[in-house]
């Protein structure tokens, strides 16, 4: 006779009760069968809690980010599930390792193809400012190169300082005004990078 | 076959145009004026007995203080059948780095003097494809030569508070 398979054998029910994070309602003016908010908090609030990354990792610090992304941190807590590995499905840059000079270009590249609006965090000491590589052949600092929106101290840093950094983009884009990417002050810092 | 016996085979046919024979760690190392590079290759690598028919590694050094042969093109050589290694240096002016290619010897040593070229800026006569092979393309200088300060204090891309100097 075989022995049957039980999973769970002791099973402990699941305890949501005030454990369920929900965003809240941006500010508006309830009424009934009626909410009116700003469209840039309604959007903001879509955005910031679906995120989709697109991991540029390089180095150490891209052993943080899968610790990161897997089970025990589980970046997917914060809406960013889903990965993308095409430029051109992700909003957010995260840029994660030591940018050797002659990775500038193809960084650029991978940067342009994303569709606006689109956000960078440079994680790690590296990405931010070349870290301990202070030599001829690494660019110091992702900054030089493409705007930065969020840096993550650290060498690498630990998996809750790649979440914090990911929190604060989530400030940033839940925050940001419908104006921002049309605006001369945007599109001066782009000149400034000699993106059109 | 020891290292005796490659010294005494080299002065028999080269007599004292090969000189400088050291044995840091057991191993062989002779020079030769950088014209003659080629000759010395190639018998190294026809002589039945001698056999140095792989080329290990082959890279150069920068000594600033020696005048007139600052940079030296090193090759190491395996006889792959008696398991002996060699290492021969040839020396040249900075200001002419120009030393006769090894490609046509050995095919290997093409990405090697890429290398090569790419951090000290040896000229390789002959070579099919001399052109950087690891640095960025723009790069106008070559930078393991001994020829830069350690630390540049005039420069304003990173804030001395920030990084404890």
């Amino acid at each position: 006779m075989s022995r049957p398979v039980r999973f769970n054998v002791n099973t402990v029910p699941a305890d949501t009760k005030n454990h369920i994070s929900l965003a809240d309602a941006p500010p508006g003016l309830p009424g009934e069968g009626f909410f009116a908010t700003k469209l840039s908090d309604a959007v903001g609030l879509a955005r910031k809690n679906s995120m989709w990354p697109l991991p540029f990792a390089t180095s150490c610090c891209g052993i943080e980010f899968m610790a990161t992304m897997a089970s025990h941190y589980d970046l997917a807590r914060f809406g960013a599930e889903r990965l993308g590995f095409s430029p051109r499905q992700c909003d957010l840059l995260m840029v994660m390792g030591t940018i050797a000079k002659k990775m500038g270009p193809i960084l650029k590249q991978v940067y342009l193809q994303m569709a606006e609006p689109r956000w960078v965090m440079a994680v790690g000491a590296c990405a931010s400012s070349g870290g301990i590589f202070d030599s001829y052949s690494v660019l110091q600092g992702i900054d030089q190169i493409i705007p930065v929106d969020v840096y993550v101290p650290g060498c690498p840093p630990r998996p809750e300082g790649i979440l914090d950094g990911f929190m604060r983009i989530q400030d940033l884009v839940g925050e940001e005004s419908f104006r921002r990417r049309n605006g001369e002050q945007y599109k001066e810092l782009m000149q400034s990078y000699g993106i059109k | 076959m020891d290292n005796a016996y490659i010294k005494q085979k080299l002065q028999q046919q080269f007599g004292d145009q090969v000189t400088g024979f050291e044995e840091p760690y057991g191993m062989l190392s002779f020079e030769s004026p950088k014209d003659m590079n080629l000759k010395l290759l190639q018998f190294l690598y026809d002589d039945p007995e001698l056999k140095f028919t792989f080329l290990t590694d082959l890279t150069a050094v920068h000594y600033p203080n020696l005048k007139g042969r600052e940079l030296a093109v090193v090759y190491h050589l395996h006889n792959l059948i008696d398991n002996i290694r060699i290492r021969y240096k040839v020396f040249t002016d900075i200001g002419k780095p120009d030393v006769f290619t090894a490609t046509k010897l050995f095919s290997s040593a093409n990405w090697m003097e890429r290398e090569t070229y790419d951090f000290y800026g040896i000229n390789f006569v002959g070579h099919p494809n001399l052109k950087r092979i690891l640095n960025v393309d723009e790069m106008n200088y070559f930078p393991m030569r001994k020829e830069y300060p350690l630390e540049d204090q005039t420069r304003i891309d990173k804030d001395d508070a920030m990084f404890g100097r």
